[in-house]
């Protein structure tokens, strides 16, 4: 498991990648889903 | 007249299109996720380990699909700002708006992803070559069409002025794809094109393409949600 997330010696790059990608892409997600409920009344 | 039996125009008015793009958005959404978890789990437990760079390879999985989706939703959006232009459609421009936010996310993904990439591989996080700086002037073009439809009150007129520019960037399009070949860049040429037979591993290019799919269900339902919030603001 801890050999997973070590990526070889590159884990801060793979999972800096994915952990920045797939955190913006909930950010815009949250952020239009809030604004969804706000322009439905 | 016989143009009214075609019915072109039936959904580019709002309030048809209103129900229309929340069932596609639904669906999907979906389809992101499970074309993501397939994606994911392919990229990362059935493709094996890069021969020359290890496991700092598997970026691709989000950098290619990323860089791929930035500049697509470019070329949808000035389509659509176009077809905007031509035919003075409002959904047209609303769709255009909507697009801007995703199209500047996945640019900066693919910028982030690269830098991140290029790290271990190149030995820094980042070089002012042909392609990197082309995909950062997309990302200019993105955040100069959103600040123009923020600081424009009149409606009309920003939709008009931002789609002139939107139009005018297809430009840099071209020139961030053939970037690679035209000048000598760090950055490696195109594993994947549509004259050649992809240069890598079947199940390398599955997950890739698993990803591809991912963004583009993801880009379409986030796009729609976001023009049915458009709507629903201004009718």
């Amino acid at each position: 498991m801890s050999e997973f997330f070590n990526m070889g010696g590159y884990g801060l790059y793979v999972w800096g990648s994915y952990g920045v990608t797939f955190a913006l892409l909930a950010i815009e997600v949250v952020v239009l889903m809030k604004r969804k409920r706000e322009t439905k009344t | 007249m016989t143009t009214d039996s075609i019915r072109w125009f039936w959904y580019s008015s709002p309030q048809t299109f209103f129900p229309l793009a929340g069932r596609i958005a639904r669906i999907c959404a979906v389809l992101a996720v499970v074309f993501g978890v397939a994606g994911l789990y392919t990229g990362f437990f059935v493709a094996p380990t890069d021969a020359t760079q290890g496991e700092a390879y598997r970026i691709i999985y989000i950098h290619v699909p990323a860089a791929w989706m930035s500049m697509f939703l470019y070329v949808v959006m000035a389509l659509w700002a176009a077809i905007g232009l031509a035919f003075n459609t409002r959904l047209s421009f609303l769709m255009a708006r909507a697009l801007a936010p995703t199209g500047a996310l996945f640019t900066f993904i693919a910028l982030w992803t690269g830098s991140f990439w290029g790290k271990p591989t190149w030995g820094t996080w980042w070089v002012w070559d042909a392609r990197l700086t082309s995909e950062l002037i997309l990302l200019f073009l993105y955040f100069g069409y959103i600040a123009l439809q923020a600081t424009i009150d009149d409606r009309r007129r920003a939709d008009r002025a931002g789609a002139v520019l939107a139009i005018v960037g297809v430009v840099n399009i071209p020139i961030i794809y053939y970037s690679v070949k035209w000048w000598n860049t760090l950055h490696q040429g195109a594993s994947v094109s549509l004259s050649q037979a992809p240069s890598m591993a079947a199940t390398m290019l599955t997950g890739m393409l698993l990803m591809a799919l991912c963004f583009w269900a993801y880009s379409i339902a986030v796009a729609l949600t976001r023009v049915r919030a458009e709507i629903a603001q201004v009718g």
